[in-house]
């Protein structure tokens, strides 16, 4: 399906594209503005982590990267943010293209209620494949890519609600992985899961990356700083400080970031 | 300092206990009341209708002389109402209940229309049957036939499978349809492969408890004019029928004590079909008990 980024993924660090470019992005629900002139520019085959106190604007912000946003009724929006140099925003830029190649994992496992086969085929049937066989394939590599197929290829038939919250989210990304995204977003997508699925998933986030750009929101500062290249700190819907997460993490330019992963408030 | 005195505390609990008691016993009473008068009721019909309840009760068309009538043109007549009822409630019911869920914005307009729709469904179901006898009997000169009844039913339990099906379609979690979208599916993808399967037991259950409705009014039936009696089947859409509550109805009105006795056993068998189709609805609602 991504044959063009596909062939992108092996270049050097040196030459790594910008996915989403964001330039002075505002939003608004109603009257109440959640975002405000957001700048952000993230890399391709990366982990960036967003990172903030509870309702500084993270979900808000990558749910505009995939559109979801849209689904709140009287959201607006002004700025740009340009998907691979395509400005996302404009309206004849098609959703669905978009979420094609933008998959999301959500900060509760929402499988879908039917087997576990069907939840990760769902995505490539809507796009009208219905090749058995190809689907077989699909399923199959999905579920490896997501590191559960050894837990669930004897019970592809069973429903995916039998599954623990951590195999749940697993099978959740399993799903996502079945579109061939370019762009993983996650919000949040550990904050439900005990600490040993936790562990696995940021495992599986690792090895993502190498094919996957991924942007993943984290209420977890620690886990910010294990698994993502760069972070990006918001504050009441501003981002305060964008840089490399270890330079985040050791010397922040900011006083409020310091406070902030020193622990002073959020 | 103790703001709260253990003592005083302990004294007042025999008062508690004893009002908790009490009110648990009048509860059964009255339960045991209604249980009391349900009993005597179908004590009764089953007494008087229970003698003539037999295949040849069930085969028979109605006649003149008790010992040969029976109840076949009604059920058949029943059954061909419950096939004109059935499709046509459910695929307007279902197909409003979507727009209104899934489409429709949310405001002062669509709000009024589902206040209205709840209101619809207390309406006088005599009302119902006026708006069918001047629309299908007369206007569109379906006479009284199966059309105009079934139609005329239809509407008259069209607003409680509506808002059955908009319960059925809200209690469907939204990050299901977040998910979907997420994955590039379009609204109608969702709503075909998402939302509906998750919704149909609470759909079906409403439209089977929505047509034993329909299958036990009398009275816009009345309105229309259908026969009370009738000695033949029906072969079209546009041919008479009668139905059960009518033909009961009808026996009833009867001055022979005979009559009666086979109105009691027509009751009996409109009974069963209700049991049945109740059953029917327990039974989706517990096989596909939701589990998000
Ligand atoms: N659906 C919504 N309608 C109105 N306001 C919202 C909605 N979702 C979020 N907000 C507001 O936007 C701000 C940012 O919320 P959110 O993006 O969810 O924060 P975070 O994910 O960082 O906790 C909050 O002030 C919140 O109240
Ligand atoms: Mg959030």
């Amino acid at each position: 399906m991504e044959t063009s980024t596909a062939a992108a993924k092996v270049v050097n660090p040196q030459e790594k594209k910008i996915v989403y470019k964001t330039s002075d992005l505002d939003l608004w629900y109603g009257d109440n503005q959640a975002l405000k002139k957001i700048n952000l520019d993230i890399m391709e085959n990366e982990v960036t982590a967003i990172i903030g106190p509870s309702g500084c604007g993270k979900s808000t912000y990558i749910k505009t990267l995939n559109r979801m946003i849209e689904l709140v009724p009287g959201v607006r929006t002004s700025g740009e943010i340009l998907y691979r140099g395509k400005n996302i925003l404009d309206k004849s830029y098609q959703v669905e293209e978009l979420r094609t190649k933008v998959g999301m994992v959500f900060q509760k496992p929402n499988p879908f209620p039917k087997s576990i086969y069907e939840n990760v085929a769902y995505g490539p049937k809507i796009h009208g494949i219905r090749d058995k066989k190809i689907l077989d394939q699909i399923v199959e590599k999905s579920l490896r890519g997501a590191a559960i197929w050894d837990e669930v290829k004897d019970r592809l038939n069973q429903n995916a609600y039998g599954l623990s919250g951590g195999q749940q989210q697993r099978l959740c990304i399993a799903r996502c992985l079945a579109i061939e995204p370019d762009v993983i977003l996650m919000d949040e997508p550990t904050s439900a899961l005990d600490p040993i699925s936790t562990l696995k998933v940021e495992e599986l986030v690792q090895e993502l990356k190498k094919e996957f750009s991924i942007i993943i929101v984290t209420h977890n500062m620690q886990q910010a700083a294990r698994i993502s290249k760069k972070t990006a700190f918001f504050l009441n819907g501003e981002v305060v400080e964008f840089s490399e997460t270890n330079k985040i993490f050791s010397t922040p330019a900011d006083k409020r970031t310091e406070d902030y992963i020193t622990g002073r408030f959020g | 300092m103790n703001l709260i005195n253990h003592e005083t505390v302990v004294k007042r609990m025999k008062s508690r206990l004893s009002k908790n008691s009490i009110s648990k016993w009048i509860f059964f009473a009255l339960t045991m009341f209604v249980l009391l008068i349900l009993g005597i009721l179908l004590f009764r019909i089953f007494s008087q209708g229970f003698g003539y309840l037999d295949l040849q009760f069930l085969q028979s068309l109605p006649s003149r002389k008790p010992e040969n009538a029976g109840v076949y043109a009604a059920l058949i007549g029943t059954i061909w109402l419950m096939a004109v009822v059935a499709p046509v409630s459910l695929l307007l019911g279902v197909g409003t209940a979507i727009y209104l869920e899934e489409y429709a914005k949310d405001n002062v307009i669509t709000n009024f229309i589902k206040v209205n729709i709840s209101n619809l469904a207390g309406v006088p179901s005599i009302v119902f049957g006026l708006l069918g006898l001047t629309v299908f009997v007369r206007a569109l000169a379906f006479g009284t036939s199966v059309l105009a009844a079934g139609l005329t039913m239809s509407l008259l339990v069209l607003p409680v499978i509506i808002v059955a099906a908009q319960e059925a379609i809200r209690a469907v979690p939204n990050q299901l349809r977040e998910a979907s979208f997420g994955l590039g599916a379009t609204k109608w993808q969702t709503i075909v492969r998402i939302v509906l399967p998750a919704a149909i037991p609470g759909i079906l259950t409403g439209g089977i408890l929505a047509l034993s409705r329909a299958i036990g009014e009398t009275a816009p039936l009345v309105v229309l004019g259908m026969p009370l009696f009738l000695a033949f089947l029906p072969k079209t859409l546009l041919d008479s029928i009668t139905v059960l509550p009518l033909q009961i109805y009808n026996w009833t009105g009867r001055p022979q004590v005979e009559f009666h006795a086979l109105a009691a056993a027509g009751i009996i068998v409109l009974l069963v079909m209700l049991i049945i189709m109740n059953s029917i609805a327990v039974l989706i609602r517990n096989k596909f008990q939701k589990r998000y």
